[in-house]
């Protein structure tokens, strides 16, 4: 029996969703320009995951297992219908921003990932929980993401001035690269590689080994 | 008709649904080990695309958008806030009929592609072209266009991914770097290589 704290913490850095499953890469990308839409993004996932799995937990013994995937797919849907109206009406200009990404909640695969792989086999509370620990893996990497590109490509966080820019008449040149689409990659890669570096269990095996050098095993001969 | 094409080019390179608009990433870092298969569901992406985009543009004019319910004599209604319940639902059932399809008339492609043709329904690379059509309002014939083209671009990055990566696995890379973190870095480097089209406009 996983124990309710070993459920929450353990994706943060252990099982990370992004850094070690893989899942769930595409918003982490796009979302990431601007810390305040990346919080606002991360709630939105926390929740419809930590939902859709205690929704699906609840109804998990009465599905026939030959339709789960579209029962799933509705309710996760139906969810994310309700955080996209929340958002409009209440955070209009952060839904604008966020643009399609709200909408792709839905084949956001730590949703379908964390439904089908826990919440399918997990009573209702522990399901839950697993949903709101895998939001938070989610959103550690998204912050991280998100602090380096805002603070380094526009000099500010969450909109206030940290690094005064240049053309404001401040000493730092935003870097514009930080702000376009390809250094998400960048960082991203990065958090992974500090992240094994430490968590060194996590380090894939190589597919191929090169061949040890011929000349080692006769060094001294001559 | 050149209106079209030129959208077609943007959505290919400009608007590259993987490299630009960061979609589809889980696929497209699971499934780029090898050339052959990231050729087969490039080319199961795109005709998905190509057949999603244009009916989920139907059904977002003639049943979903405001007034569009006027001959039911609601002229008031708008059903836009199901959107997103029709076009996954739409997708889910195209994945389906199309694997059927292939299964009776073309086994020969219904093997090569295999499993993952019942994937493409959770790749966001095809939710999010849709939704990216009823954001930009996109007409039928130009929802034709842009669907074949945002799948063409995604197999185009998904086959070169492929490339870069099975020679990629004979370098000597950094053990923390190795498999995932590398791709990533790989993918921010096509990234940029395309970013340099982003002026090309025909």
């Amino acid at each position: 029996m996983t124990s309710a704290k070993e459920v929450v913490f353990k994706p943060l850095f252990d099982n990370n969703p992004i850094a070690l499953q893989i899942l769930g890469v595409c918003s982490a990308l796009a979302v990431t320009t601007q810390l305040s839409v990346t919080l606002v993004m991360c709630i939105a996932l926390t929740s419809v995951t930590a939902f859709s799995n205690l929704f699906i937990s609840l109804i998990r013994n009465y599905m026939p297992s030959s339709i789960r995937i579209i029962i799933q797919m509705t309710i996760i849907a139906s969810l994310v219908i309700a955080v996209d109206q929340f958002l409009q009406a209440f955070a209009y200009e952060i839904s604008k921003s966020l643009s399609v990404f709200v909408g792709l909640i839905i084949t956001n695969c730590i949703v379908m990932g964390r439904a089908e792989a826990f919440a399918m086999k997990n009573p209702p509370l522990l399901s839950f929980l697993d949903g709101i620990g895998n939001g938070l893996g989610y959103s550690v990497v998204l912050i991280v993401v998100a602090v380096f590109r805002e603070l380094l490509g526009s000099g500010s966080l969450l909109g206030v001035e940290i690094l005064p820019l240049v053309s404001n008449g401040g000493w730092y040149q935003g870097n514009g690269l930080m702000l376009l689409a390809p250094s998400a990659f960048f960082i991203i890669g990065f958090f992974i590689w500090v992240l094994r570096e430490v968590k060194t269990e996590q380090v894939e095996s190589p597919e191929f080994r090169i061949a040890p050098h011929a000349s080692h095993s006769q060094e001294g001969a001559f | 008709m050149e209106a079209l094409v030129s959208l077609f080019v943007k959505a290919v390179f400009i608007e590259n649904m993987a490299l630009q608009m960061f979609l589809g990433m889980c696929t497209f870092l699971a499934v780029s080990k090898k050339v052959e298969t990231a050729i087969g569901l490039g080319i199961a992406v795109v005709v998905v695309q190509l057949i999603t985009v244009p009916v989920n543009n139907l059904i977002f004019n003639f049943l979903l958008r405001e007034g569009a319910l006027g001959w039911l004599g609601l002229p008031d209604l708008s059903l836009a806030f199901l959107g997103f319940l029709c076009y996954i639902g739409v997708i889910a059932a195209m994945v389906q009929m199309l694997e059927m399809f292939l299964d009776k008339y073309v086994p020969a492609l219904y093997s090569a592609l295999g499993v993952f043709l019942p994937l493409i329904t959770v790749n966001c690379a095809i939710l999010g072209a849709t939704l990216f059509m009823v954001e930009r309002d996109y007409t039928f014939p130009e929802s034709v266009a842009f669907g074949l083209g945002s799948g063409f671009g995604w197999a185009l990055a998904i086959v070169a991914l492929a490339g870069i990566r099975e020679k990629l696995k004979y370098s000597d890379v950094p053990e923390g770097l190795r498999g995932l973190g590398i791709t990533f870095i790989t993918v921010g480097l096509m990234s940029l290589g395309f970013m340099s089209l982003s002026g090309v406009s025909l």
